[in-house]
């Protein structure tokens, strides 16, 4: 029965992880504004005649922390 | 005369309609701002929403200050060899469009690397070579394509405000507990005494014992201040019972697993924590795009333009001004200090600091003071005084703007907690002195769980979920406030008083009546083609207000800044202005604003401007009088009373000329009449009373631009609905009270198991998230009817 020791270490584990996971995106201001990144994701990236420009790459840019 | 609508901006091509690329323009900024997005391939803005951007203003020189190195390093986030981060505040941002511009801002100007939004707080954080584009240039690229950001004194004092993660960390901190403990509980709830648990108990145990350690010292943390607090200054608010019972459960737990008597009540104790965080946290409704603790720096100017004795002009922050600085004074700048006018003439708007509506006139050797905006052209002062010691900056130096309103009112959630917390000590030594002579062996047993079975969570949860419920759907309907206490403070309302000017009139509209001789048509014609051609406000007014005439070309037209208009067509001839500038000699004196006019040197007569009240307005004060008295103070002259008096309740007390001061005083001599006031005003001249006001709302006709400190901001189109916001704030009042007997029958069956000496963890494990689920569930229905109803 000792298995359950490693069941509860994994356990454990994950869900540390996903609390460090939780804090981390907190401090980043991952929550900060929760409504931008909503409309920007459903801009088309329209015809540009000039210069292509990754329109993505605003998408998947780091926020960074400016607080 | 058409009626297209601007195709950039959506409003009426009244003036000018431009049509450039099959499209109407109501203005040339408008059409240069199509004309820069259709040449850099942005006009995707316009199909994402039509009509969505705003005609630019640009004011040359407005921007120079921006050059100085000083003011810039304030501004800056971060700045580097090549680049600079700054973060601007954009009023204009409404719509997706706005973003997807504001975003694209690199296809304008290669310089600029990266742009992204802030919706919800309409601010733009934009990195860009400083080598390559300076500050100013960027800030007027922005303007120049109608996205004028706002930069104010308070952002070059930048406080830096730290963002406040604590309670969200506090909240992770206790749900993670709380889940895990519960997992690890479970096998113990059922003692089934098998071999099996026998063995592997004390395992469990301690790691409860483990993960209850961060709930209790760390997210429980406010409590413990809290109650300490309270207790050192002899109030026993909620937090001391809420306080006593987590560490009573921790303590009685800890014991249960050290001595082997049971499994503790770990598991209820992280709960506990996790519901009450959870009320918290519910609680902070923030509206990130208003500020309700603006002050006069929010629309002072940064930096003013000083003359040197050389004649030189440069620009220099506000605070830097000293008495004996000539400064230069721009159209449609604010005068920041109190001064002598040198040269030019003035028409200052002092609507911000005394209400008054009309400008004023002022020529050279007057006094002027700060807090008036130049509306005609540009002029010279002496500075008299610096920027705090000015008339109007004073007002914030008065003590009533350094009280903490929160601290001195008690909630009733706090009354509540004194009794109760009487109540919860009395039951639980009357139980352990029953059970000393009874069986002493259980004395600590019971005395205990009383104190963790009443441990007043459902209580403590009522306010915030009926609170910031409350505070969401007011925020639905326009309302903002400030804080859940605002509610609590509206529903105990007494007295109201209004601000007049902006308040219960409107800014917008303005009613004429014409006194006077009959124009004959072609004076009126004259008229109309005469005011067409100026730009002065009440020129506007009058000019939308007159009849359809042709166009025709003027063959003279004069304008006399500060004195009035005057226009000739063949053999007629109009003067348009003041009583001295028409040659009134009748002088008939007027309060109101009006505009005078003669023809070929007649005198003819007069427009009178009257103010227009809001829709709804006399409603309002009709349903209010009933449970409340009224009141109307006004910065304005008398001029208006009688059709004042027309529409408020019989008896009800108007004051006029009534400085910023005098507002403050009459409330606060109200107050010692043990009366409770809200206040409604609009404008910096009502600072001082909305903050000496128990509730002070701001009405504001376009909620992004300005409004003083106050504890609420309401939209001026629901004005008419503000009798039932208040109804409904005091309904919500009963809904807690509604949840308080409900969370007291709870108790009650919880003191039962108590009391007899039988509470079990399992017993406490079901009772505590049962009864603040249903709390919550109650609240939340109960709101959402409230709400209902409203609209």
């Amino acid at each position: 029965m000792s298995v359950i020791y490693v069941l509860l270490t994994i356990s454990i584990v994950v869900a540390v992880v996903f609390f460090t996971a939780f804090i981390f995106s907190v401090k980043n201001g991952q929550y900060d504004d929760t409504y931008t990144p909503s409309v920007r994701m459903l801009f088309e990236d329209e015809l540009v005649k000039a210069a292509p420009e990754p329109e993505s790459k605003k998408l998947n840019q780091p926020k960074e922390n400016n607080q | 005369m058409g009626t297209d609508t601007c195709y950039h901006c959506g409003d009426n091509c009244v003036q000018d309609n431009i049509v450039y690329d099959q499209k109407n323009f109501c203005c040339q900024g408008c059409r240069t701002v199509y004309e820069i997005f259709s040449s850099n391939d942005l006009t995707y803005y316009y199909d994402l929403q039509a009509a969505a951007g705003a005609s630019p203003k640009i004011t040359e020189c407005k921007y120079d200050f921006l050059s100085s190195e000083a003011i810039t390093d304030k501004l800056v986030e971060f700045q580097d060899d090549d680049m600079q981060i700054i973060s601007l505040y954009i009023p204009h941002i409404h719509c997706s469009s706005c973003i997807w511009i504001l975003e694209n801002l690199n296809k304008l100007h290669k310089s600029i690397f990266s742009s992204q939004v802030d919706f919800p707080k309409k601010r733009i954080r934009i990195s860009y070579n400083w080598q390559t584009i300076s500050l100013k240039e960027l800030v007027l690229l922005l303007t120049r394509i109608g996205y004028e950001p706002n930069i104010s004194l308070e952002d070059y004092d930048q406080k830096i405000n730290k963002k406040e993660y604590t309670l969200i960390y506090q909240l992770g901190v206790a749900g993670f507990a709380f889940g895990n403990i519960m997992f690890l509980s479970f096998p113990e709830y059922f003692e089934v005494g098998e071999f099996w648990i026998e063995q592997y108990k004390p395992l469990f145990r301690w790691l409860m014992f483990f993960f209850s350690l961060p709930v209790v010292f760390y997210a429980a943390r406010d409590y413990f201040i809290s109650a300490y607090k309270g207790i050192r200054s002899n109030l026993l608010n909620l937090d001391v019972p809420i306080a006593l019972g987590i560490s009573v459960l921790f303590i009685r737990s800890s014991l249960e697993i050290i001595f082997d008597w049971g499994s503790g009540f770990f598991d209820s104790l992280a709960g506990l924590v996790f519901f009450l965080l959870l009320g918290k946290f519910f609680q902070q409704q923030t509206y990130s795009f208003l500020s309700f603790e603006r002050d006069y720096k929010s629309y002072f100017p940064v930096a003013i333009t000083r003359i040197l004795n050389d004649g030189t002009e440069d620009t220099v922050p506000l605070h830097h001004i000293k008495k004996g600085d000539r400064l230069l004074i721009r159209n449609e700048e604010l005068i920041p200090v109190d001064g002598l006018l040198l040269l030019g003439n003035a028409k200052i708007d002092y609507s911000f600091v005394s209400g008054e509506s009309a400008p004023v006139y002022k020529e050279p050797g007057d006094k002027i003071y700060a807090g008036g905006k130049q509306l005609s052209g540009a002029f010279e002062m002496e500075a008299l005084k610096s920027v705090p010691q000015s008339y109007l900056t004073r007002l914030w130096g008065n003590a009533i703007f350094q009280k903490d309103r929160t601290t001195s009112f008690r909630t009733l959630t706090d009354r509540i907690g004194k009794r109760f917390t009487i109540g919860v000590l009395t039951i639980a030594f009357t139980a352990a002195l029953f059970w000393l002579f009874i069986d002493s062996g259980r004395l600590i047993n019971v005395f205990t769980a009383v104190l963790i079975i009443a441990c007043p969570c459902a209580i403590a949860l009522a306010a915030p979920f009926t609170l910031g419920n409350m505070l969401r759907i007011f925020g639905h309907k326009k309302f903002y406030l400030k804080d859940s206490q605002t509610i609590e403070r509206l529903a105990r309302v007494n007295m109201a008083i209004f601000d007049k000017t902006g308040t219960i009139t409107t800014t917008k509209k303005e009613t004429v009546s014409y006194q006077g001789m009959d124009l004959t048509l072609a004076e009126e014609s004259l008229l109309k083609n005469t005011l067409r051609a100026s730009n002065h406000p009440l020129s506007r007014a009058l000019y939308d207000l007159l009849a359809e005439h042709d166009i025709v070309t003027l063959d003279e037209y004069q304008e006399h800044i500060g004195h009035g208009i005057q226009g000739a067509k063949e053999d007629g001839q109009i003067k348009i202005g003041s009583a001295t500038f028409v040659g009134n000699k009748s002088g008939l004196a007027n309060q109101n604003t009006a505009v005078h006019i003669s023809a070929n040197d007649e005198y003819k007569g007069c427009f009178v401007f009257h103010n227009e009240y809001r829709e709804g307005i006399s409603n309002v004060f009709n349903s209010m009088q009933s449970n409340m008295e009224l009141a109307i103070l006004s910065g304005d002259n008398a001029g208006e009373k009688s059709n004042l008096e027309a529409l408020v309740p019989l008896g009800t007390p108007l004051h006029f000329n009534q400085k910023p001061e005098d507002k403050l005083d009459f409330i606060a001599t109200q107050q010692q009449k043990h009366k409770r006031v809200l206040m409604v005003g609009d404008g910096l001249n009502d600072a001082g009373a909305l903050a000496q006001s128990d509730v002070g709302i701001a009405i504001s006709e376009n909620i992004n631009v300005f409004s003083p400190a106050c504890d609420a901001i309401l939209d001026a189109t629901k004005l008419p609905q503000l009798p039932s916001y208040i109804l409904a704030s005091k309904q919500a009042m009963k809904v807690i009270k509604l949840s308080f007997v409900l969370s007291l029958l709870y108790n009650v069956i919880g003191l039962f198991f108590a009391v007899t000496g039988q509470l079990e963890p399992v017993i406490a494990a079901i009772l505590m998230p049962l009864s603040s689920i249903s709390i919550v569930a109650f609240t939340t229905v109960a709101t959402h009817i409230i709400g209902k109803k409203l609209s």
